[in-house]
Protein backbone atom coordinates (compact mmCIF):
# COMPACT_ATOMS: atom_id res chain seq x y z
CA UNK A 1 0.00 0.00 0.00
CA UNK A 2 1.44 3.71 -0.89
CA UNK A 3 2.10 5.53 2.26
CA UNK A 4 2.37 9.61 0.34
CA UNK A 5 -0.12 11.11 -1.82
CA UNK A 6 2.23 10.63 -5.60
CA UNK A 7 1.92 6.90 -4.55
CA UNK A 8 -1.54 6.31 -4.20
CA UNK A 9 -1.83 8.88 -7.52
CA UNK A 10 -0.01 6.78 -9.14
CA UNK A 11 -0.71 3.25 -7.10
CA UNK A 12 -0.55 0.62 -9.69
CA UNK A 13 -2.45 -2.86 -9.33
CA UNK A 14 -4.85 -5.07 -11.00
CA UNK A 15 -7.18 -5.38 -8.51
CA UNK A 16 -7.38 -1.95 -6.60
CA UNK A 17 -5.38 0.49 -8.23
CA UNK A 18 -6.08 3.35 -9.56
CA UNK A 19 -6.64 2.38 -13.30
CA UNK A 20 -9.12 -0.57 -12.01
CA UNK A 21 -11.16 1.84 -9.56
CA UNK A 22 -11.34 4.11 -12.88
CA UNK A 23 -12.58 1.24 -14.81
CA UNK A 24 -15.08 0.01 -11.93
CA UNK A 25 -16.14 3.90 -11.77
CA UNK A 26 -17.00 3.72 -16.00
CA UNK A 27 -18.74 1.11 -15.56
CA UNK A 28 -21.36 2.30 -13.33
CA UNK A 29 -21.39 5.63 -14.87
CA UNK A 30 -21.75 3.77 -18.41
CA UNK A 31 -25.06 1.55 -16.50
CA UNK A 32 -26.58 4.45 -14.60
CA UNK A 33 -26.75 6.20 -17.81
CA UNK A 34 -27.79 3.13 -20.44
CA UNK A 35 -31.07 2.66 -18.04
CA UNK A 36 -31.74 6.08 -17.56
CA UNK A 37 -31.99 6.37 -21.58
CA UNK A 38 -33.38 3.35 -22.25
CA UNK A 39 -36.50 4.61 -19.99
CA UNK A 40 -35.94 8.48 -20.55
CA UNK A 41 -35.84 9.23 -24.18
CA UNK A 42 -38.67 7.09 -25.89
CA UNK A 43 -41.07 8.46 -22.31
CA UNK A 44 -39.37 11.64 -22.58
CA UNK A 45 -40.04 11.45 -27.09
CA UNK A 46 -43.45 10.60 -27.03
CA UNK A 47 -44.65 12.64 -24.19
CA UNK A 48 -43.10 15.60 -25.87
CA UNK A 49 -44.69 14.38 -29.46
CA UNK A 50 -48.20 13.79 -28.17
CA UNK A 51 -47.41 17.30 -25.86
CA UNK A 52 -48.95 15.33 -22.84
CA UNK A 53 -47.90 15.18 -19.23
CA UNK A 54 -45.26 18.14 -19.19
CA UNK A 55 -45.99 19.18 -15.41
CA UNK A 56 -44.82 14.78 -14.91
CA UNK A 57 -41.72 15.49 -17.16
CA UNK A 58 -41.36 18.83 -14.99
CA UNK A 59 -42.19 17.75 -11.71
CA UNK A 60 -39.66 14.86 -11.49
CA UNK A 61 -37.17 16.89 -12.27
CA UNK A 62 -37.58 19.09 -8.68
CA UNK A 63 -38.62 16.26 -6.69
CA UNK A 64 -35.59 14.43 -7.87
CA UNK A 65 -33.44 17.17 -6.53
CA UNK A 66 -35.30 16.12 -2.74
CA UNK A 67 -34.07 12.62 -2.81
CA UNK A 68 -30.78 11.92 -1.26
CA UNK A 69 -28.89 10.16 -3.41
CA UNK A 70 -27.21 8.03 -0.54
CA UNK A 71 -30.28 6.90 0.73
CA UNK A 72 -31.23 5.51 -2.93
CA UNK A 73 -28.46 3.78 -3.31
CA UNK A 74 -28.24 2.12 -0.06
CA UNK A 75 -32.20 1.52 -0.47
CA UNK A 76 -30.74 -0.49 -3.41
CA UNK A 77 -27.71 -2.34 -1.66
CA UNK A 78 -29.98 -3.71 0.62
CA UNK A 79 -32.49 -5.03 -1.61
CA UNK A 80 -32.41 -8.45 -2.98
CA UNK A 81 -30.30 -6.96 -5.85
CA UNK A 82 -27.38 -6.43 -3.92
CA UNK A 83 -24.68 -4.93 -4.63
CA UNK A 84 -24.08 -5.77 -8.19
CA UNK A 85 -22.86 -3.64 -10.63
CA UNK A 86 -26.84 -4.08 -12.46
CA UNK A 87 -28.34 -2.83 -9.07
CA UNK A 88 -26.04 0.19 -8.80
CA UNK A 89 -26.48 0.60 -12.25
CA UNK A 90 -30.19 1.30 -11.76
CA UNK A 91 -30.13 3.22 -8.62
CA UNK A 92 -27.77 5.67 -10.31
CA UNK A 93 -30.33 6.08 -13.34
CA UNK A 94 -32.82 7.22 -10.76
CA UNK A 95 -30.56 10.77 -10.71
CA UNK A 96 -29.75 10.61 -14.87
CA UNK A 97 -33.34 10.32 -15.24
CA UNK A 98 -34.80 13.88 -14.56
CA UNK A 99 -32.22 15.43 -16.81
CA UNK A 100 -33.24 12.95 -20.30
CA UNK A 101 -36.82 12.82 -19.36
CA UNK A 102 -37.26 16.54 -18.90
CA UNK A 103 -34.54 18.05 -21.94
CA UNK A 104 -36.23 14.97 -23.97
CA UNK A 105 -39.18 16.47 -23.36
CA UNK A 106 -38.86 20.44 -23.41
CA UNK A 107 -37.12 19.55 -27.06
CA UNK A 108 -39.56 17.72 -28.33
CA UNK A 109 -41.95 20.89 -27.24
CA UNK A 110 -39.88 23.89 -28.27
CA UNK A 111 -39.59 22.44 -31.85
CA UNK A 112 -40.82 25.49 -34.10
CA UNK A 113 -44.46 24.72 -34.09
CA UNK A 114 -44.59 26.21 -38.05
CA UNK A 115 -41.78 23.97 -39.03
CA UNK A 116 -44.23 21.02 -37.80
CA UNK A 117 -47.44 23.14 -39.62
CA UNK A 118 -45.31 23.29 -42.41
CA UNK A 119 -44.33 19.26 -42.64
CA UNK A 120 -47.60 18.27 -41.98
CA UNK A 121 -49.31 20.47 -45.19
CA UNK A 122 -46.41 18.71 -47.24
CA UNK A 123 -48.25 15.54 -46.22
CA UNK A 124 -45.98 13.99 -44.07
CA UNK A 125 -47.20 10.98 -41.80
CA UNK A 126 -46.89 11.36 -38.07
CA UNK A 127 -43.78 9.01 -38.59
CA UNK A 128 -42.12 10.84 -41.26
CA UNK A 129 -42.74 13.96 -39.05
CA UNK A 130 -40.98 12.51 -35.94
CA UNK A 131 -37.88 11.42 -38.10
CA UNK A 132 -37.17 13.91 -40.03
CA UNK A 133 -38.66 17.19 -38.12
CA UNK A 134 -39.03 16.67 -34.27
CA UNK A 135 -36.20 14.84 -33.66
CA UNK A 136 -33.11 16.78 -35.86
CA UNK A 137 -34.68 20.03 -34.58
CA UNK A 138 -34.78 18.60 -30.80
CA UNK A 139 -31.38 16.79 -30.95
CA UNK A 140 -29.50 19.59 -29.31
CA UNK A 141 -31.23 19.83 -26.20
CA UNK A 142 -31.65 16.03 -25.96
CA UNK A 143 -27.45 15.65 -25.92
CA UNK A 144 -27.74 18.28 -23.50
CA UNK A 145 -29.63 16.35 -21.28
CA UNK A 146 -27.98 13.51 -21.47
CA UNK A 147 -24.60 15.19 -21.16
CA UNK A 148 -25.99 16.02 -17.73
CA UNK A 149 -27.07 13.02 -17.24
CA UNK A 150 -23.17 11.40 -17.15
CA UNK A 151 -22.11 14.16 -15.16
CA UNK A 152 -24.87 13.28 -12.41
CA UNK A 153 -23.61 9.60 -12.75
CA UNK A 154 -20.42 9.75 -12.49
CA UNK A 155 -20.43 12.19 -9.44
CA UNK A 156 -22.89 10.02 -7.41
CA UNK A 157 -20.90 6.67 -8.70
CA UNK A 158 -18.72 7.50 -5.94
CA UNK A 159 -21.04 6.55 -3.51
CA UNK A 160 -21.26 2.98 -4.59
CA UNK A 161 -17.85 2.25 -2.86
CA UNK A 162 -20.14 3.07 0.47
CA UNK A 163 -22.26 0.20 0.39
CA UNK A 164 -19.09 -1.73 -0.45
CA UNK A 165 -18.89 -1.56 -4.29
CA UNK A 166 -15.84 -0.09 -6.15
CA UNK A 167 -14.95 2.73 -8.11
CA UNK A 168 -12.84 5.87 -7.52
CA UNK A 169 -15.03 6.43 -4.22
CA UNK A 170 -13.17 3.72 -2.29
CA UNK A 171 -10.16 6.01 -2.07
CA UNK A 172 -12.38 8.26 -0.75
CA UNK A 173 -14.32 5.79 1.82
CA UNK A 174 -11.52 4.14 2.85
CA UNK A 175 -9.17 6.80 3.18
CA UNK A 176 -11.85 8.67 5.88
CA UNK A 177 -12.72 5.68 7.72
CA UNK A 178 -8.82 5.14 8.24
CA UNK A 179 -7.75 8.74 8.45
CA UNK A 180 -4.91 8.17 5.62
CA UNK A 181 -4.50 11.34 4.38
CA UNK A 182 -2.65 10.86 1.13
CA UNK A 183 -5.40 8.25 0.27
CA UNK A 184 -8.23 10.53 0.88
CA UNK A 185 -6.51 13.49 -1.33
CA UNK A 186 -5.28 11.49 -3.90
CA UNK A 187 -8.55 10.09 -4.70
CA UNK A 188 -10.17 13.08 -4.19
CA UNK A 189 -8.29 14.60 -7.21
CA UNK A 190 -8.56 11.92 -8.99
CA UNK A 191 -12.67 11.99 -8.64
CA UNK A 192 -12.92 15.77 -8.90
CA UNK A 193 -10.12 15.86 -12.24
CA UNK A 194 -12.50 12.90 -13.74
CA UNK A 195 -15.85 14.97 -13.22
CA UNK A 196 -13.84 18.37 -14.61
CA UNK A 197 -12.29 16.31 -17.42
CA UNK A 198 -15.31 14.69 -18.55
CA UNK A 199 -17.64 17.96 -18.53
CA UNK A 200 -15.12 20.16 -20.66
CA UNK A 201 -14.76 17.22 -23.20
CA UNK A 202 -18.74 16.67 -23.29
CA UNK A 203 -19.22 20.58 -23.79
CA UNK A 204 -16.37 20.32 -26.71
CA UNK A 205 -18.03 17.42 -28.24
CA UNK A 206 -21.67 19.05 -28.04
CA UNK A 207 -20.29 22.46 -29.21
CA UNK A 208 -19.33 19.99 -32.20
CA UNK A 209 -22.79 18.72 -32.58
CA UNK A 210 -24.53 21.52 -32.23
CA UNK A 211 -22.88 24.78 -33.60
CA UNK A 212 -25.48 26.85 -33.93
CA UNK A 213 -25.75 27.25 -29.80
CA UNK A 214 -29.39 26.32 -30.18
CA UNK A 215 -28.88 24.16 -26.80
CA UNK A 216 -27.38 27.29 -25.27
CA UNK A 217 -30.75 29.14 -24.86
CA UNK A 218 -31.61 30.17 -21.48
CA UNK A 219 -34.06 27.80 -19.76
CA UNK A 220 -33.82 23.91 -20.15
CA UNK A 221 -30.06 23.51 -19.95
CA UNK A 222 -29.85 25.39 -16.82
CA UNK A 223 -32.82 23.35 -14.93
CA UNK A 224 -30.99 20.47 -15.73
CA UNK A 225 -27.74 21.88 -14.70
CA UNK A 226 -29.02 22.45 -11.39
CA UNK A 227 -29.55 18.99 -10.64
CA UNK A 228 -27.12 18.65 -7.87
CA UNK A 229 -23.13 17.11 -7.42
CA UNK B 1 -21.77 -6.87 4.74
CA UNK B 2 -23.62 -6.68 8.00
CA UNK B 3 -22.08 -5.60 10.92
CA UNK B 4 -23.57 -7.58 13.62
CA UNK B 5 -22.87 -4.83 16.47
CA UNK B 6 -25.29 -2.75 17.66
CA UNK B 7 -29.01 -3.71 19.07
CA UNK B 8 -30.59 -2.95 15.97
CA UNK B 9 -29.08 -6.09 13.99
CA UNK B 10 -32.15 -8.82 13.64
CA UNK B 11 -31.51 -11.79 14.24
CA UNK B 12 -31.16 -14.16 11.48
CA UNK B 13 -34.72 -15.21 9.92
CA UNK B 14 -36.44 -12.57 11.53
CA UNK B 15 -38.04 -10.21 8.94
CA UNK B 16 -36.74 -7.21 8.29
CA UNK B 17 -39.45 -4.44 6.77
CA UNK B 18 -39.07 -1.57 4.66
CA UNK B 19 -40.40 -0.04 7.33
CA UNK B 20 -41.53 -0.18 10.96
CA UNK B 21 -43.36 1.66 13.55
CA UNK B 22 -41.43 -0.33 16.38
CA UNK B 23 -38.49 2.29 14.86
CA UNK B 24 -40.40 5.02 15.17
CA UNK B 25 -40.77 4.49 19.02
CA UNK B 26 -37.33 2.94 19.63
CA UNK B 27 -35.17 5.40 17.36
CA UNK B 28 -37.50 8.81 18.38
CA UNK B 29 -34.38 10.45 19.95
CA UNK B 30 -32.00 10.00 17.50
CA UNK B 31 -34.40 10.79 14.76
CA UNK B 32 -35.07 13.82 16.79
CA UNK B 33 -30.81 14.57 16.98
CA UNK B 34 -30.58 13.98 13.27
CA UNK B 35 -33.15 16.59 12.56
CA UNK B 36 -31.54 19.00 14.60
CA UNK B 37 -28.09 18.43 13.15
CA UNK B 38 -29.08 17.95 9.76
CA UNK B 39 -31.65 21.46 10.34
CA UNK B 40 -28.30 23.30 11.61
CA UNK B 41 -25.88 22.38 9.25
CA UNK B 42 -28.38 23.68 6.10
CA UNK B 43 -28.95 26.56 8.03
CA UNK B 44 -25.45 27.54 8.33
CA UNK B 45 -24.65 26.41 4.64
CA UNK B 46 -27.43 28.47 2.95
CA UNK B 47 -26.96 31.77 5.02
CA UNK B 48 -23.36 31.24 4.29
CA UNK B 49 -23.57 30.94 1.09
CA UNK B 50 -26.56 33.93 0.51
CA UNK B 51 -23.95 36.41 2.50
CA UNK B 52 -21.18 35.38 -0.12
CA UNK B 53 -23.34 36.08 -3.24
CA UNK B 54 -24.54 39.04 -2.64
CA UNK B 55 -20.89 40.49 -2.68
CA UNK B 56 -20.09 37.96 -5.78
CA UNK B 57 -22.93 38.97 -7.86
CA UNK B 58 -22.18 42.77 -7.13
CA UNK B 59 -18.81 41.99 -8.61
CA UNK B 60 -19.85 39.84 -11.61
CA UNK B 61 -22.01 42.44 -12.49
CA UNK B 62 -19.04 45.02 -12.97
CA UNK B 63 -17.84 43.96 -16.28
CA UNK B 64 -17.95 40.54 -18.45
CA UNK B 65 -14.97 39.16 -17.65
CA UNK B 66 -15.91 39.52 -13.96
CA UNK B 67 -19.25 37.78 -14.27
CA UNK B 68 -17.34 34.62 -16.48
CA UNK B 69 -14.71 34.51 -13.77
CA UNK B 70 -17.29 34.07 -10.55
CA UNK B 71 -19.80 32.25 -12.36
CA UNK B 72 -17.31 29.69 -14.24
CA UNK B 73 -15.43 29.35 -11.01
CA UNK B 74 -18.77 28.60 -8.92
CA UNK B 75 -19.29 26.05 -12.17
CA UNK B 76 -15.89 24.21 -11.37
CA UNK B 77 -16.59 23.93 -7.47
CA UNK B 78 -19.87 22.49 -8.19
CA UNK B 79 -18.82 20.22 -10.26
CA UNK B 80 -16.63 18.27 -8.16
CA UNK B 81 -18.38 15.50 -6.61
CA UNK B 82 -19.58 16.10 -2.89
CA UNK B 83 -17.36 13.20 -1.03
CA UNK B 84 -14.45 14.46 -3.14
CA UNK B 85 -14.88 18.11 -1.74
CA UNK B 86 -15.92 17.11 1.60
CA UNK B 87 -12.45 14.90 1.69
CA UNK B 88 -10.43 17.50 0.11
CA UNK B 89 -11.64 19.95 3.55
CA UNK B 90 -11.00 16.90 6.25
CA UNK B 91 -7.15 17.51 6.29
CA UNK B 92 -7.69 21.00 7.29
CA UNK B 93 -11.46 21.38 8.86
CA UNK B 94 -10.95 17.59 10.25
CA UNK B 95 -14.13 15.27 10.79
CA UNK B 96 -16.50 18.50 12.08
CA UNK B 97 -19.50 20.01 10.75
CA UNK B 98 -17.27 22.66 9.90
CA UNK B 99 -16.26 20.79 6.49
CA UNK B 100 -19.76 20.09 5.71
CA UNK B 101 -20.59 23.73 6.40
CA UNK B 102 -18.02 24.81 4.39
CA UNK B 103 -18.16 22.48 1.13
CA UNK B 104 -22.11 23.04 1.01
CA UNK B 105 -21.66 26.53 1.35
CA UNK B 106 -19.63 26.36 -1.63
CA UNK B 107 -22.34 23.98 -3.61
CA UNK B 108 -24.90 26.83 -3.02
CA UNK B 109 -23.15 29.76 -4.63
CA UNK B 110 -23.83 28.16 -8.28
CA UNK B 111 -27.44 29.45 -7.83
CA UNK B 112 -27.49 31.91 -5.20
CA UNK B 113 -24.97 33.66 -7.59
CA UNK B 114 -26.63 33.06 -10.60
CA UNK B 115 -29.63 33.88 -9.44
CA UNK B 116 -28.91 37.61 -7.75
CA UNK B 117 -27.38 38.03 -11.17
CA UNK B 118 -30.51 37.54 -12.87
CA UNK B 119 -32.42 39.41 -10.08
CA UNK B 120 -30.31 42.98 -9.99
CA UNK B 121 -30.20 42.97 -14.32
CA UNK B 122 -34.01 43.00 -13.72
CA UNK B 123 -33.74 46.42 -11.84
CA UNK B 124 -35.27 48.84 -14.72
CA UNK B 125 -32.90 51.38 -15.30
CA UNK B 126 -35.23 54.26 -15.10
CA UNK B 127 -36.29 53.16 -11.47
CA UNK B 128 -32.35 53.08 -10.81
CA UNK B 129 -32.34 57.18 -12.53
CA UNK B 130 -34.98 57.82 -10.32
CA UNK B 131 -33.29 56.72 -7.04
CA UNK B 132 -30.02 58.72 -7.40
CA UNK B 133 -31.94 62.17 -8.55
CA UNK B 134 -33.77 61.50 -4.94
CA UNK B 135 -30.46 61.61 -4.12
CA UNK B 136 -29.66 57.76 -2.78
CA UNK B 137 -26.35 56.64 -2.38
CA UNK B 138 -24.69 54.03 -3.39
CA UNK B 139 -25.52 51.33 -0.56
CA UNK B 140 -29.14 53.10 -0.18
CA UNK B 141 -29.56 52.70 -3.25
CA UNK B 142 -28.97 49.07 -3.20
CA UNK B 143 -30.05 48.16 -0.08
CA UNK B 144 -33.72 49.74 -0.46
CA UNK B 145 -34.28 49.70 -4.34
CA UNK B 146 -32.07 47.08 -6.05
CA UNK B 147 -32.18 44.70 -3.17
CA UNK B 148 -36.03 44.36 -2.96
CA UNK B 149 -36.40 44.29 -6.89
CA UNK B 150 -34.18 41.16 -6.75
CA UNK B 151 -35.78 39.52 -4.14
CA UNK B 152 -37.75 36.80 -5.85
CA UNK B 153 -34.70 35.76 -8.02
CA UNK B 154 -32.70 35.60 -4.90
CA UNK B 155 -35.84 33.60 -2.51
CA UNK B 156 -36.16 31.45 -5.83
CA UNK B 157 -32.28 31.07 -5.60
CA UNK B 158 -32.69 29.82 -1.75
CA UNK B 159 -35.18 27.37 -2.16
CA UNK B 160 -33.01 25.34 -4.41
CA UNK B 161 -30.06 25.75 -2.94
CA UNK B 162 -32.36 24.61 0.52
CA UNK B 163 -33.52 21.71 -1.11
CA UNK B 164 -30.18 20.25 -2.69
CA UNK B 165 -27.94 21.03 0.45
CA UNK B 166 -30.56 19.07 2.55
CA UNK B 167 -30.06 16.08 0.30
CA UNK B 168 -26.60 16.22 -0.11
CA UNK B 169 -26.18 16.84 3.42
CA UNK B 170 -26.53 13.72 3.57
CA UNK B 171 -23.20 12.48 2.24
CA UNK B 172 -21.86 14.02 5.16
CA UNK B 173 -22.42 11.74 7.49
CA UNK B 174 -18.75 10.22 6.00
CA UNK B 175 -16.88 13.14 7.70
CA UNK B 176 -18.82 12.67 10.90
CA UNK B 177 -21.24 15.61 10.68
CA UNK B 178 -24.18 13.34 12.00
CA UNK B 179 -27.98 13.88 10.53
CA UNK B 180 -29.54 11.94 8.44
CA UNK B 181 -27.10 10.38 6.28
CA UNK B 182 -25.69 8.76 9.49
CA UNK B 183 -28.77 6.75 10.21
CA UNK B 184 -28.81 6.07 6.31
CA UNK B 185 -25.37 4.48 7.28
CA UNK B 186 -25.70 3.04 10.38
CA UNK B 187 -29.00 1.24 9.46
CA UNK B 188 -26.70 0.13 6.61
CA UNK B 189 -24.12 -1.48 8.31
CA UNK B 190 -26.53 -3.26 10.93
CA UNK B 191 -28.86 -4.37 7.79
CA UNK B 192 -31.65 -2.40 9.35
CA UNK B 193 -34.02 -1.66 6.65
CA UNK B 194 -36.69 0.38 8.61
CA UNK B 195 -34.38 2.43 9.41
CA UNK B 196 -32.80 3.31 6.27
CA UNK B 197 -36.21 3.81 4.61
CA UNK B 198 -37.03 5.92 7.61
CA UNK B 199 -34.30 8.35 7.80
CA UNK B 200 -34.39 8.53 4.47
CA UNK B 201 -38.39 9.64 4.57
CA UNK B 202 -37.23 12.17 6.79
CA UNK B 203 -34.96 13.89 4.74
CA UNK B 204 -37.24 14.39 1.97
CA UNK B 205 -40.14 15.29 3.90
CA UNK B 206 -37.73 18.23 5.50
CA UNK B 207 -36.61 19.64 2.16
CA UNK B 208 -40.57 19.54 1.06
CA UNK B 209 -41.19 21.74 4.53
CA UNK B 210 -38.29 23.79 3.97
CA UNK B 211 -39.27 24.47 0.38
CA UNK B 212 -42.93 25.46 1.36
CA UNK B 213 -41.88 27.79 4.77
CA UNK B 214 -39.34 29.40 1.88
CA UNK B 215 -42.58 29.92 -0.45
CA UNK B 216 -44.11 31.27 3.01
CA UNK B 217 -41.07 33.87 3.60
CA UNK B 218 -41.06 35.08 0.16
CA UNK B 219 -44.75 35.77 0.60
CA UNK B 220 -44.32 37.66 3.56
CA UNK B 221 -41.36 39.45 2.22
CA UNK B 222 -42.53 40.88 -1.11
CA UNK B 223 -45.86 41.54 0.00
CA UNK B 224 -46.05 43.81 -4.10
CA UNK B 225 -45.74 40.83 -5.78
CA UNK B 226 -48.96 39.17 -4.64
CA UNK B 227 -51.38 41.89 -5.66
CA UNK B 228 -49.57 41.51 -9.53
CA UNK B 229 -50.93 38.19 -9.85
Amino acid sequence: MPTDLWGWLTYDDPADGVVARLVEHLQYTAGGVFFACLVGLPLGLLLGHLGRGGTLAINISNTGRAIPTLGVVVLFAVSPLGTTLFSLSLALALFALPPVLTNTYVGMREVDREAVEAARGMGMSPGQLFRKVELPLAFPLIAAGVRSAVLQVLATAVLAAAVGGGGLGRFLIDGLGSQDYPQLQAGALLVAGVALVVEVTLALVQRLLDPVGRAAGPSVTEIAATEGP
Amino acid sequence: MGLPASSDVLAQGVPNPWFSTLYLQQGRSELLRALEQHVTITVLAVLAGLVLSIPLALLARRSAVAETLVIGGAGVIYTIPSLALFALLVPYTAYTATTAVIALALYTLVILVRNAVTGLAQVPADVVEAARGMGLGRARLLLRVELPIALPSIVAGVRVATVSTISLLTVAAYVGTGGFGQLIDQGFRADYRAKIVTACLACVLLALLADALLVALQRLLTPWTRAVK
